[in-house]
């Protein structure tokens, strides 16, 4: 099994981020995250889908999904040729004694501190899933109190551009 | 022109060319119920939501217009949920069209309020929530457009009573434009040559002929290229008439419940080309050793059919009629080894001929035979589910293509009833024949009063042997015969049944009387309802 990146062009009918993961549960697929959001044009929103699958799923989640009257586009991303980012907010424990270490560690990956108070900070933090994993492990010893991600949202580099879609559409 | 969004509806139907819609009325339909009056549309009132859904279903099938279903919002929506997954399942284009709550009251558990959207996703090509009273042309016009082109399925446009009142400037809409939907995708003609070329070097090459021709069409195409190459065929369940069931090439329907010949073939085969046929697991049972055993190809009008089921060697996506076209040219001289074909002939042997006995109940295998026998040409056949439609499948023989409609993927008991109606409604001058099991007619009986009313005269076997014959097999032969819940019980007296709703009525007790039983039937104006006894201990195959 192996994680691959999907990106679905649909438009922004009511309903259509239901369709998608019921289409999902309902063929058994594993989906190990989905992130939507709308793209230049406020018609069309862009989702980005990572899937857990060997290569016959990730060929049937593909075609199913290009089943659905309200999605426009799907192409499988290589990773070779992608770049991929997650937002995260990680709200650590923290007092004026340790301050200083976790606001090194938070330097160190280029992370920002974006809300402290007497007992904790919220820091705000965009990578690679991979690079959130590893910040997690460091901040874990101070204590999470509360964090949440994104998902992955990813694009072709502009190289790669192949979408044989008509520019139009956007 | 101003209209009500409610006359809008009906007038885009009446474009499609439609004459008969199928349905309930009630509170939230009532403006397009209404609107009736007003219009050339033939309004049949079925008694049960589901009713309407399969005979829209089979009015497609019998005119190539698309059916249209209606219900009111709530549970004559959910009612009509059984019907859409039927078709969805056998991909039959329908438009169910349901009311709905006014828009201030969606989502606010109002009386009759339930999410038909959100409860159809499943089973649907697509669905419409309808907001806007002027998107209602456009909206009407997709409907149709997506149900009808690509691989057909059910679209179900759900309207709020407030927005069927809106009066809105109509014109007729363009044709449709969908950014995310083009069904017309070429055949790419690459994908041709390698399926002629696996063909050609096959030397026991067998085609399993799906429902796919039949919605394409392509019939006539098909029995070309089975008798220009000399192939052997089966059939799926779906796919039955496509070929005449007497051809010599043909070998019956394929897997659980096919011939033996038709599996004979199957097994041996050293290429298999699926044919608008979606590799169910009740006609193709281990696809993993299929695809060990034989080479696969796969001709289907859904690219997502494709290695879904069986992974394929050969494929091409697209329509059948339009690949049969370019197969012609491709497959010049190419004909398929006579010793294979010979072979497949001969294993017809090991499903003989039903012959009359003298046992106390009628043999329904020996019935079938003999009603196709003694039917005109022009005879539509519906079956339920069950034992009932099996014997219909491998022992009724068809002649012409789509005269056989029966629920394949979903297996709906209480089908063959109402889709026998829409049949005998959009087909006035044909002999429409329901076949019932005494489970399945029970299931969808109120609707002989839809029947009745309007002047669909069916013909009705009734084959009674009084408890759900299928499932006690099943019984029988997998659970000790520890029979649960199949024995009918307190079964109604069928003559009276009949004499209820002013229905003629005739048994048949045994072999010995199938032939004048079946005569009266066809002979008798009017509907008529011919119970067969049939021995409960009588198998599927």
């Amino acid at each position: 099994m192996a994680k691959h990146i999907l990106n679905a062009l649909v438009e922004n009918h009511a309903g259509i981020l239901a369709k998608i993961a019921g289409l999902f549960a309902r063929r058994g697929f594993n989906i190990d995250s989905l992130a939507v959001g709308v793209t230049q044009n406020p018609q069309i929103s862009s989702a980005t889908i990572v899937v857990d699958g060997d290569a016959q799923t990730v060929d049937q989640v593909e075609k199913q999904l290009s089943k659905l009257i309200d999605v426009i586009h799907v192409q499988t991303l290589a990773p070779s040729c992608t770049v991929s980012r997650e937002l995260s907010l990680i709200k650590v424990a923290c007092t004026a004694k340790n301050r200083a270490e976790i606001m090194q560690i938070v330097d160190i990956f280029r992370a920002n501190i974006i809300d402290i108070s007497d007992h904790a900070v919220i820091i705000e933090m965009t990578g690679t899933g991979s690079k959130i994993d590893a910040f997690e492990e460091m901040v874990r010893p101070y204590t999470i109190l509360e964090m949440s991600r994104t998902g992955m949202i990813a694009m072709l580099r502009s190289k790669e551009d192949s979408k044989n879609i008509d520019d139009s559409v956007l | 022109m101003r209209i009500t969004a409610a006359e809008a509806i009906l007038k885009m139907i009446e474009k499609q060319g439609v004459s008969v819609v199928f349905g309930y009325p009630g509170a939230t339909n009532a403006p397009i119920y209404d609107a009736l009056h007003k219009t050339k549309l033939r309004a049949v009132l079925t008694r049960n939501e589901q009713g309407a859904a399969h005979a829209a279903s089979s009015y497609f099938k019998m005119t190539g217009n698309i059916g249209v279903c209606m219900a009111t919002s709530g549970p004559g929506a959910t009612n009509l949920v059984t019907g859409i997954a039927n078709a969805y399942m056998d991909s039959i284009p329908l438009v169910a069209v349901t009311g709905q709550v006014a828009c201030q009251m969606v989502g606010k558990d109002a009386f009759q309020e339930v999410d038909i959207t959100g409860v159809t996703t499943p089973i649907t090509k697509h669905n419409y929530l309808v907001k806007n009273a002027d998107e209602i042309p456009k909206i009407m016009a997709e409907a149709f457009y997506i149900a009808g082109t690509g691989r057909p399925g059910p679209v179900v446009v759900d309207v709020p009573m407030d927005v069927q009142l809106q009066k809105i400037n109509f014109r007729f809409p363009d044709r449709p434009n969908i950014l995310g939907y083009s069904p017309q995708k070429p055949v790419d003609p690459a994908q041709v040559q390698l399926l002629a070329s696996a063909l050609k070097e096959a030397k026991r090459p067998l085609i399993v002929a799906g429902g796919g021709i039949l919605c394409a069409g392509a019939s006539c195409e098909f029995l070309r290229f089975l008798e220009r190459l000399a192939l052997p065929a089966v059939s799926t369940l779906m796919g039955i008439s496509a070929v005449p069931s007497a051809h010599r090439q043909f070998l019956g329907m394929v897997g659980l419940h096919g011939t033996k010949a038709a599996n004979f073939a199957f097994d041996r085969a050293d290429l298999v080309v699926f044919m608008g046929a979606r590799v169910s697991d009740r006609s193709a049972s281990n696809p993993e050793w299929l695809s060990e055993h034989a080479k696969i190809a796969h001709v289907d009008i859904d690219p997502a059919e494709i290695n879904k089921n069986i992974p394929c060697d050969v494929s091409v996506a697209g329509d059948i009629k339009d690949t049969l076209f370019m197969l012609e040219e491709r497959t010049a001289g190419v004909c398929c080894p006579a010793d294979w074909l010979d072979m497949c002939t001969k294993a017809k042997a090991l499903d003989p001929v039903p012959k009359a006995g003298n046992s106390a109940y009628t043999n329904p295998k020996y019935f079938l035979k003999m009603l196709s026998e003694a039917v005109g040409e022009d005879t539509v056949i519906s079956t339920e589910v069950g034992q009932n439609q099996i014997w219909t499948a491998n022992h009724y023989r068809f002649t012409r293509p789509n005269t056989f409609l029966t629920s394949g993927g979903f297996g709906t008991m209480g089908y063959g009833l109402p889709a026998a109606i829409g049949a005998k409604i959009a087909r006035p001058e044909a002999t429409v024949i329901a076949i019932e099991g005494d489970g399945s007619f029970q299931m969808a009986m109120p609707e002989l009063a839809a029947m009745k009313q309007a002047g669909a005269d069916l013909k009705i076997v009734l084959f009674v042997n009084r408890t759900l014959g299928m499932v006690r097999e099943l019984q029988r032969d997998h659970y000790g015969a520890n029979y649960t819940s199949v024995d009918l019980g307190a079964y109604p007296k069928y003559d009276r049944i009949a004499a209820a709703y002013d229905i003629a009525y005739g048994a048949v007790r045994s072999d010995s009387e199938a032939e004048n039983g079946i005569m009266e039937m066809l002979k008798t104006d009017g509907p008529f309802l011919l119970e067969v006894f049939v021995d409960p201990e009588e198998n599927t195959l």
